[in-house]
This record gives structure tokens, sequence and C-alpha cells, in this order.
């Protein structure tokens, strides 16, 4: 709802948000968590078990050092303190997709604490601190059908490694958040730890939400917004929340702690159980594994292959190659992409920085939507010559869009088809004068009309004579011409 | 330290047992007897003592990230006592919680 | 009796240590198919039915005498057929067998067939050992007795209106009762030790994460730990070195490979084998409380020690009046964890009240599933590890367990071993201490502390009370120290002959 819509929230003072996520993110590792059982996603039902995974009477965990060093990269990266010894806790519920009847998960010695993340919001850069980054099992996956009196389990998610980033209340609008969001999903997949696909389930957010009177120091009271389960809500959902709060406190009100859910379809949010069943956790440490220890060793092994970071870069870009701060983010959005771009910037032809920004942006993300970059028959070096060209004036720009088009479909470098085929643009400015001489003769209506002060009529004289010529002539030497034949 | 029949109750929910009264009769009694022997421990000073979670001191060891072979699903289910199809089939319960 | 005709040779394979029946059989002298049927035999015959002892829950004929052949096959194809070929074992019913039926003593795990075989189970049939079949316990390990079993108790051989101690109650009949030369159980506060003490069988609890844990249903994780039974202390040996060793599959298994037992066998066995050995006597341990017959047999037997070359002294274990409580709260909390898993949703039995919810279908099948005392320790560990409770129970309990394994790690800076009674009792009345929980807890008084401890503990046979029930020494020794304690174990069966008297059974005598 918007504040205006309603009396009450017309008086009433201006509220300000109080958001902290808590992000499960799977990482990308070819065995579970604490077994052996591949992970594959999407596999038929039940089919990525081991008796570990089912729980099985018997069965032991044994950690994945894999998903140890994944989460020290993200660690390393948000700047956390790394404990030397960490350790596993059990945390109990009973819950049909947790075979254990407890999920293995870091309690009161994670793995990372008082981290920082970095993003931008309307260009400007902020920060949130992490409370933690620990890592836990995931569970599996209950699907409940309509009609039905019974629910079915899938457990092949159960075990996959999960880290939780669990964020402090910094975050004070659902832009915020969402910014923040994208911040952290752009660090795992830049790290190379998690695809981050939200529509499959590899990120999951929620979002303890809070209103408070502005400048107000003391936090109010909290809800947790659970299912947000795509990109497209994170905000969306937030904000109802925000408004929702604003909405029960200005008409009187009080929030009630409890634990809410998402309903994209409807656009709403419901209440879950507030106390249905009682809650306690009973953590306590997993008496089946010994304390995870990390050297200093590690760490400076992991901190040395660390990429350079986005937020780095994006600074890096704009300081170092004069990139405006929207073409950075842009750029800096993949890895991948940044990786790309750079090369393209290194290249021998070197092209200028700002002109491949804007080749990549408009041209290049345009047609790899939906194949992976490195895929793309155009490689960095083959679009900084292309740039190179037209810059030296050898090809016009309307040509060049041709050339990435046909680049595109052959792999060939712009280069080897400019020379092959003539396409080297026309700057002699008696071949234009004669083309032009030609199409003015041709055309003595349309000069006359010109002449009598028609100035639009220019164009069609360029368009004309550059047709004329077969698109190679260059565009602003047509232009002198024309206007000097034509006003003589 | 005594243990009241409601805590007794409020475990057993917990612990997802469905006490009878009789049961909660009796394991109030019993708890509470073994709770008086332990609570003898509280008399014991212990500041600054290094809580044992592993008798034998051991880092823990890590595991090689290299994928075995999954149980297949017909062996995964053998021991369900209700299925449906791939699935292990239960009770419907509130959804989400 | 019938097995006795089974054999070739005119010796019964019923009464041959496994170490003699391996050797039988790798130099054919018997099959591994005669030596199978006729402790198949034996069990039918003193086992089952109303009379019998009932330590087997179930037996495998097909299973063993499909592996027995299997052994006499690679005998014949000259292949080494093992260290344990055709030796008949018994399991607790605690050790996951692939399609073989697993249910701890449970009516929860009742028809539970398991899709894969644990880390010991699968070192014996690797050992040519054959798996005669899965032995009666305390549900899921927690008793004292046997007696909690939901198949009803384990008689004991030598008096069978007697209980057989517990949990591992049926691992030590079995061996007592000449059913197979070789049983594994678990010992999670004495389990194995006890037992073995009042059958008048050896069996030894070693060193925490010297024995693999996977595929072995937990009860209390971090004091779990398997062990064999065997009737002497050579095949004893041989068995621990069998299933000794570490295990990638257990994150708690210890990496140093364990030191072979057959140096401290032979030195044991020398005259004068204990020379340079110094035995401590904790004052703790010898306290009124116990039997006098079982405090005369188990001082005469540390003469015997002494007399053997061992320097005895006198120890304090000034914590070990804490270690009752300590593990009444680490074990139930650890088992209510452990235990989360029996739900009725991917094995075991369901109880479904008709148009329950899922809290409904969990809460009856539990409550249906479990007996009296796993209920009960299930609610003390719920209990203690509540938040807000953590910190004064289970925390406390684990700071309590560090002054306890200090004590242990004073005394063995000048100990090797330290002797003491396993039991304050012999073998009890079935039903005797069934009404009361804490007497019953009281059983383990002397056992708890080395699991506490993490450390290797062994029981011998060492006396008969006057009503001629057995009585056992416990010698426990330094983390990985399990070879002192058989130098003791062999130095005293050297000397003594408690440990070869075997019970005649019931029908036997009839
Ligand atoms: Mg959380
Ligand atoms: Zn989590």
């Amino acid at each position: 709802m918007s504040a205006t819509t309603t009396s009450a929230a017309t008086a009433a003072p201006d509220f300000e948000a109080v958001i902290g996520l808590e992000v499960h993110c799977q990482l990308r590792t070819a065995s579970k968590m604490f077994s052996a059982a591949p992970t594959h996603f999407g596999a038929a039902p039940n089919s990525q078990t081991d008796p570990v995974v089912l729980g099985l009477p018997g069965a032991l965990p044994v950690v994945n050092r894999q998903a140890i060093e994944f989460a020290l990269r993200i660690g390393v990266a948000t700047r956390s303190k790394i404990r030397a010894r960490s350790r596993f806790a059990r945390k109990h519920y009973f819950y049909p997709d947790l075979p254990k009847g407890y999920q293995i998960s870091q309690y009161d010695e994670p793995l990372c604490e008082h981290g920082l993340v970095q993003f931008v919001l309307d260009g400007q850069p902020r920060e949130a601190r992490l409370t933690r980054i620990h890592l836990e099992e995931d569970a599996g996956k209950n699907t409940h059908l309509p009609g039905r009196a019974t629910s079915l389990v899938d457990l092949n998610r159960a075990g996959v490694p999960l880290i939780e980033i669990v964020g402090e209340p910094d975050l004070r609008s659902a832009a915020e958040a969402g910014a923040y969001l994208r911040a952290l999903r752009q660090l795992v997949r830049w790290l190379e730890i998690s695809d981050g696909n939200m529509e499959e389930g590899s990120l999951r957010a929620d979002a303890n939400v809070s209103i408070r009177p502005r400048g107000q120091s003391a936090l109010g009271t909290k809800t947790e917004l659970k299912n947000i389960n795509s990109f497209k809500f994170v905000e969306k959902a937030i904000e109802h929340e925000i408004a929702r709060q604003i909405d029960v406190v200005t008409s009187g009100g009080r929030v009630v702690q409890e634990t809410r859910s998402w309903d994209a379809e409807r656009g709403t949010s419901f209440s879950m159980r507030s106390k249905e069943q009682a809650h306690d956790y009973r953590y306590f440490p997993d008496p089946d594994l010994p304390p995870v220890v990390v050297s200093p060793d590690w760490i400076a092994r992991v901190t040395s292959a660390l990429p350079e970071l986005p937020a780095q870069r994006r600074t890096r870009f704009v300081e170092a190659l004069g990139l405006p701060a929207h073409d950075a983010e842009v750029l800096t959005g993949e890895r991948a992409l940044a990786d790309w771009y750079e090369a393209a910037v290194a290249a021998p032809s070197k092209a200028d920085p700002r002109k491949l920004s804007s080749w990549v942006q408009s041209e290049l993300l345009r047609v790899v939507k939906d194949t992976p970059l490195a895929e793309c028959p155009i490689k960095p070096d083959m679009l900084a010559e292309l740039v190179a060209l037209i810059d030296a004036g050898t090809i016009s720009g309307k040509i060049a869009k041709d050339l990435f088009a046909r680049m595109l479909q052959s792999g060939e470098r712009p280069k080897v088809i400019v020379d092959r085929e003539g396409l080297t643009q026309v700057s002699d400015t008696s071949a234009i004068e004669a083309a032009a001489r030609a199409i003015i003769e041709a055309k003595p209506k349309e000069a006359a009309a010109y002449k009598a002060g028609k100035q639009q009529m220019l164009g069609f004289f360029v368009g004309q004579t550059i047709k004329a010529m077969g698109g190679k002539a260059n565009p602003q030497l047509v232009n002198d011409i024309l206007k000097k034949l034509l006003e003589s | 330290m005594a243990i009241t029949r409601d805590e007794v109750k409020e475990i057993a929910e917990l612990a997802r047992l469905s006490l009878s009264d009789e049961e909660v009769t009796r394991f109030t009694g019993q708890l509470g007897s073994i709770l008086e022997h332990i609570d003898a421990l509280s008399a014991l000073d212990t500041t600054g003592i290094e809580p044992t979670t592993h008798a034998v001191p051991m880092d823990c060891p890590l595991r090689e990230d290299v994928a075995g072979a999954a149980l297949p699903a017909e062996r995964a289910l053998a021991a369900a006592p209700v299925r449906s199809g791939d699935f292990f089939e239960v009770p419907k319960f509130v959804s989400g919680s | 009796m019938s097995a006795a005709s089974t054999g070739t040779g005119t010796t019964d394979p019923t009464t041959m240590s496994a170490l003699a029946l391996a050797r039988a059989v790798r130099q054919r002298e018997l099959s591994a198919r005669e030596v199978t049927t006729a402790h198949l035999a034996r069990i039918a015959a003193f086992d089952k039915g109303e009379r019998g002892l009932n330590a087997f829950l179930r037996t495998d004929e097909a299973g063993a005498l499909a592996a027995a052949d299997a052994v006499d096959a690679k005998v014949a194809r000259g292949e080494d057929p093992g260290v344990l070929a055709g030796v008949p074992v018994g399991l607790k019913d605690l050790f996951v067998t692939e399609n073989l039926e697993t249910t701890c003593a449970s009516k929860i795990l009742q028809g539970w067939i398991p899709p894969y075989d644990g880390t010991a189970v699968a070192r014996l049939r690797a050992a040519g050992a054959i798996i005669v079949g899965k032995l009666n316990m305390d549900e899921f390990a927690m008793g004292s007795s046997n007696e909690n079993s939901a198949f009803g108790p384990c008689r004991n051989p030598w008096d069978p209106t007697r209980v057989t101690g517990g949990s591992s109650g049926g691992s030590a009949a079995a061996v007592a009762a000449g059913f197979c030369p070789i049983t594994l159980g678990t010992d999670t506060g004495g389990s194995i030790r006890q037992p073995a003490a009042l059958t008048g069988v050896l069996g030894i609890k070693p060193t925490y994460g010297r024995v693999s844990r996977y595929g072995v249903v937990a009860f209390a994780s971090s004091l779990d730990q398997v062990g064999p039974f065997a009737g002497c202390v050579e095949d004893l040996a041989l068995a621990l070195e069998v299933i000794s060793g570490h295990d990638p599959l257990d994150a708690t298994s210890i990496v140093e490979a364990p030191s072979a037992l057959g140096p401290a066998l032979a030195a044991g066995g020398r005259p004068q084998g204990l020379a340079g050995l110094t035995v401590g006597l904790p004052r703790e341990y010898f306290i009124p409380g116990t039997d006098a017959e079982v405090d005369a047999a188990v001082r005469a037997a540390i003469r015997e020690l002494e007399s053997a070359g061992a320097r005895v002294i006198d120890v304090s274990l000034p914590h070990t009046p804490h270690a009752l409580a300590t593990y009444y709260l680490i074990a139930p909390a650890e088992c209510s964890s452990n235990l989360a898993r029996f739900d009725g949703v991917r094995y075991g039995r369901r109880v479904q009240p008709p148009g329950g919810d899922l809290a409904a279908m969990y809460q009856a099948t539990r409550e249906a599933g479990f007996g009296d005392e796993v209920k009960r320790r299930i609610m003390l560990g719920t209990y203690a590890l509540r938040s807000g409770y953590y910190d004064a129970y289970y925390r406390k309990a684990q700071q309590v367990r560090t002054l306890i394994a200090d004590d242990f790690r004073k005394v063995f800076a000048s100990c090797d071993a330290v002797a003491t009674p396993t039991s304050p009792t012999a073998a009890f009345k079935i039903g005797e201490k069934t009404a009361d929980p804490v007497q019953m807890y009281l059983a383990d008084v002397f056992t708890l502390s080395c699991n506490l401890a993490g450390l290797p503990g062994m029981s011998i046979p060492c006396g008969f009370t006057r009503a001629g029930l057995p009585i056992g020494l416990q010698l426990m020794g330094r983390p990985l120290g399990e070879a002192a304690l058989f130098q003791l174990a062999a130095a005293y069966a050297a000397r003594t002959d408690h440990a070869r008297r075997r019970p005649t059974l019931a029908l036997e005598a009839a």
C-alpha cells in the first residue's frame, strides 16, 4: 500500500525501515557436505542419496574440504575474521525433509565472522556488515499436492553444502536490500563458489524487517519474511512488509514477532504458525565431527588466489580507464564479462576503453544473453580490432555494425573481412565528389528544394550518396562535400 | 532439582513422544530421582575448565570433493514404510512451517 | 550332543578357539562349512525355544553357509582365505549388515534390511569370518542387563535365571555358550566389559577411535566404541587386530596405525612377563559397595599380576564419584539426538493414528516403537539440552569429563595400566533391578570413566563366586595403550585357568 492512501498514514510520522538478510547459498561442489553422494540438480527423485544423506542408522558425516575452501573464499573476500578452529553443531527439529532429525550446522563457533559486503545503490557505494558466514547442510524437499492428505519427500537436495550469510540489520530500504542481495549474488558467482540462481533455489533469502520512527535508535519488533524465491520479488516483498508494518502501527496496532511467508502470486504475505509446536533447537557440538582447523597457511593460499573483487574492479575501471560509473557497474556484473572487457582493452589494437565499453554493452551483451561469453565467436581482441578500425576511419560505423554481425557468424577477424571484401571506408574526396555530383544531377527537383531552403533534404542526398558508394563512404566527408556542391 | 509433570509433558512434546498419563507419572518420579543424583555435579567448581567434546583430541579430517555412486532410488526407498512412486510419503502437515 | 558329530576330527569345533579354527580351515583339517554347521547346530540346540538362552535375535544360516563355501573355495584354489577363515562370528544387532535385518533390539527398527555393511563388519568378512547372526542386546544399547531388549532378555549361560549384563549381553553369552568363538559388541559405558565379566569371557573396549563406528547404530557418539568378545586372550587380540585401523568414513577414527599385539602376548606369556610394567590400584574403585567375593577375587588376581613381575602401586582417581552423573548427562543428551532420526519416514516401523497429521504420526511411531529405558534417556537428554539448561547440564558434564580424563592422565604418568573390579557384583537375577533405574545405572559405576576419558579397557575372567558365577577384572590403559592390557591379560591367562572354564548348558546337563 502507499502511505498516502489512508488517513492514518497521512498523519503518521516518518518511518525508517531496518532490514537484515539471512542468505542461504548452495555451494557448487561435486559431492555433498558430509558424504560422497552426488549433487546433480534436477535428477530423478531420491536418486542422489547414500546412507549418510538418508540418515540411515550407523551412517557418519565426513566434511567436504571443498566446501570449507569455498566458505573461506567468501570469508576472505568479505574481509571476515576466520576462526582457526570452527565447529559443527547439531540443530534439532523434526521435519520430513530433515533425515536425521537434526541439521548439522555451525552455531556458536562459525567459520567466518564480522565481514563486510560492498555494494552500489543509485551509483553510490555502500557497505553492510556481516554477522557471520557459516557452513551447514541443506534439507530435502517436500511437495504438497493440493487435494491430497499426504506430502511427498525427495531427499536429493538433502546434504548439499550451504553457506548461510547472516547480515547485520544495516539496510534501510527495500531498494538497498535488493542491491545488497544482488551484490552477494555477484560475489558468489565472481568467486565461483555458487551459481547464485535464486529461481532454482541455490540462493535463498530471508529478510528480518522492522520499522521505527526516523531518529529513534531502539529497534522495533521484527518479522521474518521467508520464501522470497525470486530476484524479481525481493524488493516488492520487503516493500510490502514495510508498508504493512507502517499500516499496523499507524492504525494503532503493534507489530507481532512472527514468521511470514511471501506469496508472490498474490503479491502479499501471510503469517506462518506463530508457535504451533514448541521450538527449541537443542544445539550441541556434533560429537561425530572434531573441530575444523584452518591453518594460517590455508587462509594465505586462499587470499593470494583470490581474484580482484567486483568493488575494486569497478573503482579501477572508473579511475584507470575513465569509464562512467554506470558502465563500470555493468561491466563488472559478472567476472567473465569484466575479464572479457579487460582482455579487449589490453589487446594490441589499443582501442579506446570507453568506445569498447559501449560496444560491449550495446552489441556484445545483446548477443550473449543466452550463451556463455566464453562460447562467443567474437573474441576480445577481435572487438578491439573492430573499434580500432572505426577510430582510424578505416570503416564506417554502419559497416562496423554489419561487420560485427558477420564476425559473429564466421568467427573471422574484422580486418580479414574488410580486406577481402574491400569494405574500407572511402575518404577520397574526388571519388565522393564524383558520386555526389551524379546524384544531384539525377535528382534536380530535390536539389532545387534544398536550395529553396528545405535543409532536411541534405540527409536524403547523404543517404543516396553513401548507398551509391556501397556504404563505404566516410559520412562526414559526404556531408561536407554535398553541402558545398548544393550550395555552390 | 525436582521435575514437574508439566515439564515432563513439555519435554515429551519436544522429543515427539506421546506419553500416556501413567508414563508421565512414572517418568516424573524416575527422572526426578536421576536428576537428583545428577545435580550433585553442580557443587563441583568447574570454572575455567575446558569442556571435553572429543575424548581423543584430533582435528576434523577433510574429505576430497569427489562424488561417488549414489544409492539407486529403489534401494534408498526400499525400507520406506509408505512411499508413492519415487518419493517417501508422509501425512500432510502445515505447508512451509 | 549333535554338534560334535558334525566335525570330521575328534575335536568338536565349538570348543576350539578362533585361532585354532582358522588354522584348521586353512590347513584343510576342517572345512569352513563343517565349522559353520557345527556352530549353527549348537545355537539351534541351546539358544532357541522357551528354555534357550536367547542370545541370537536371528541367525543367518543361508548367508553363513554361502560365506563358508566361499572360504572353502578360496582354500581349494590356494588363495589366502584370511586370518579368520571360517571362524563363526556373531554381531550385536546394532552392527549394520547389508541385506540382513538389523533392529537394535527395538520394535521401531523391526524389519529393517540395511542397504550397506558397516566398516567393522566389512573387515570381518574380508578376513574370512562367517557372520552367523545378530545378537541380543538392550534396546539401542541402553541398559546393563539385556533386559531392555524388545525381544526378551538374554539368559546367562552360567545360570539362566540371571542376567548376562548389558548392553552387549547376547555377544557375551554367545561366546560363553560356545555359539561362536568371537563376537562383536559396543561399549558406551561398560557394555562390553560388564557383560564379559558377568558371563566369564574376555572383552575389550578399545581406545575411542581405534575401531570405526561407521555402520554401528549410534547411542552416544562421543562414548561409543566397538570391541570384540572372545574366550581367550589370543582370540581377543586377533579379532581386535582385524577390526582396528583408520577409516575415512568415520571422522573420529584415529589415523595412526595401531601396533600389532603379538609381541605383547608373547611378552606376557613368558615367566616374569610383566617385569617393568606398573599397575595402579585406584582407591576409589575398592569401596565397601563392592561384593566381598568380587573384591577378594580381584585382589587375588592383582597378586597374580604382581607375582608375574608387575609393580603394583596405589593411585587415586579423585573425580571418580562424579563419573556416574557425568555419564548420565552426556550419554542421554547424545542419545536424544541420535535417536531423532527414527521418525517412521524412511525406514523402520510407522504408526499412523487414523486421520492424524504428521505430528501425530511422529508421536505415535516413537511412542510405540521405543521401550521404557530408551524413552527415559531421550527425555533426560532432551531435558539437558534445552536452551537455558545446556550450560548447567551438558556443558558442565563435559567440563567434569575433562577433570576425569585429567585424573587418568596423571595416573598414567606413573602406571601402564590400572586394575579394578569390572562390576561391583556378579550376575544378578533377571527382574531384580528393573524397577529402579538408578540401581541399574550403578552396575556400570566402575566402567563409565573409561568411556568418558576415551581409554582402552578390558575385562578378563578372574574367578567365580561360591555360587559359581564369574567375576571380572578390569584393566584400563593409556590412549592406544592396548598392548599393555594384552600383556597383562596374557600373563594372567598363563597362570590361571578361570578363562578356560565353560558353563554346562541346561540342555547339556539334561
Ligand atoms: Mg538462520
Ligand atoms: Zn541455515
